[in-house]
């Protein structure tokens, strides 16, 4: 569902990505954990265009949406297709990014008439169903400023399923909360999970990583050190960074 | 009594070359201005530099010299007016569009990373993410210099006295020279305030309606 071949990125002379490859089946979760700077929010901004690579191929279903810019490939790039494969996918923000001059439902409406082309009605039909599912129902008519971040951030999956991806990508969603309010938005998460939504997920829960992921991804300076099931990055992982990393974090 | 009141009906005339200069001015500088920003910002080089030459020299040159010149040097290189009135509007809008675009370019590079991001994912193009989400979270932002610019035109319209337009200012100072007294220099005055106080009211108001949010 998601290929990604060779991938690398610089920031200058820093080696952001080295040479990622990754595979994402469909209905597959995946959580990337790891220090930061490690390059896990870059690969997923990279997944779906927000950085440029510089290196690699990335694809999703098929549709070939980037490649390392100096080759003949980049010739292949077709506009439209970029735009086909981009449309599959949906991201949820660490700051949410709402757009605070609309209310909710606005939020979760805009994109979907003017770039699904959806009637006013079909488009709020749409979005009062989701945000209904993300129960938020109550909050429609407020404004991003006089909500908590919990409903903020589920306002934002809701805004992102309105498009209906088959693919969401979440950059730590719940790193901006107060703990008292990250169980709301993972519990949004844990409930796409079992409709088997296929979801790469940026985050330091480790628990919940573990609950609800396929697989584990480690990354550190720019790759993919180890990737396997949760039961085995969490209980026996192969490199001893992860532990030492994992000890850090749960203590 | 009487005499007060032909003062004063004499000097409001001169609010209508004011309030037409205002309205034209403020109608077509902010258009232009809003479109010289979003050329400012482009990544089009030349067009990018091409703004930066305009604002530069209109911000930088007294609006009085522009005046002079539209009036009274382009009819030397051939471009004829019919009247005052179509050289003071075009120079005031080119002017006021220069201030315009620096405040607009302000405002829209305020506006968080992260909006233009959120937009990209929800498949929004350039065009879309700007008139959607961008501008309209500018307009609140840029209010309070917008307001400063519309109080400062009010009272840079006395400008054009120079160029022979009938406008408040002028046809006090008339009055005053006419007559050796003084009166026309308080009731012109007077009626910048009300003019400015309507402004700085109206702006207030705007305010207001854009505090719904944040």
């Amino acid at each position: 569902m998601i290929e990604i071949k060779n991938v690398s990125k610089n920031f200058g002379p820093l080696k952001v990505l080295n040479k990622i490859n990754l595979q994402v089946d469909k209905g597959e979760i995946i959580s990337i954990i790891g220090p930061s700077g490690a390059g896990k929010s870059t690969l997923l901004r990279s997944v779906i265009q927000l950085e440029s690579i510089d290196e690699g191929i990335v694809e999703i279903e098929g549709l070939r949406i980037a490649c390392r810019k100096d080759r003949e490939d980049d010739e292949l790039i077709d506009k439209t297709i970029v735009r086909e494969g981009l449309a599959k996918m949906g991201m949820v923000f660490q700051g949410f990014n709402l757009f605070p001059h609309m209310t909710v439902l606005e939020n979760v409406i805009i994109a979907q008439t003017i770039v699904k082309n959806r009637s006013q009605k079909e488009a709020q039909e749409k979005a009062k169903g989701i945000l209904k599912k993300v129960g938020l129902t109550d909050k429609e008519n407020s404004y991003p400023s006089q909500i908590s971040g919990g409903q903020k951030q589920r306002v934002a999956i809701a805004r992102a399923l309105a498009m209906d991806p088959d693919i969401m990508l979440f950059d730590e969603p719940t790193s901006a909360l107060d703990p008292e309010l990250i169980g709301e938005v993972l519990g949004v998460i844990k409930a796409l999970a079992e409709e088997r939504m296929t979801m790469m997920i940026v985050t330091h829960e480790m628990n919940f990583a573990r609950e609800i992921s396929d697989r584990i991804l480690f990354m550190e300076d720019g790759e993919i050190v180890e990737s396997g099931p949760p039961d085995k990055i969490f209980v026996n992982p192969e490199h001893p960074r992860i532990m030492t990393f994992l000890d850090k974090i749960l203590s | 009594m009487e005499k007060l009141f032909s003062i004063t009906l004499y000097i409001l005339k001169g609010s209508g070359v004011t309030l037409g200069l205002y309205a034209i001015t403020a109608v077509f500088s902010m258009p232009l201005g809003l479109m010289c920003a979003l050329g400012k910002i482009s990544k089009n080089k030349v067009l990018s530099k091409a703004v930066s030459l305009y604002t530069w020299v209109f911000r930088g040159t007294p609006l009085l010299l522009q005046l002079f010149f539209t009036y009274y040097g382009l009819p030397v290189l051939g471009i004829r007016w019919s009247g005052p009135f179509a050289p003071a509007a075009l120079t005031f809008i080119l002017n006021y569009g220069a201030y315009l675009t620096e405040i607009f370019r302000a405002g829209i590079q305020s506006i968080d990373k992260g909006q233009y991001e959120a937009a990209k994912v929800l498949g929004m193009n350039y065009s879309q993410t700007m008139r959607k989400i961008i501008i309209p979270q500018t307009v609140k932002r840029i209010l309070p210099p917008l307001g400063n610019e519309a109080i400062t035109l009010v009272k840079d319209t006395a400008l054009v006295a120079v160029i022979a337009l009938a406008e408040i200012l002028r046809n006090a100072k008339e009055i005053v020279t006419r007559e050796f007294i003084i009166t026309p220099f308080f009731i012109a005055a007077a009626i910048y305030l009300v003019l400015t106080s309507v402004i700085v009211l109206t702006f207030n108001r705007m305010e207001e309606k854009y505090s719904y949010y944040e």
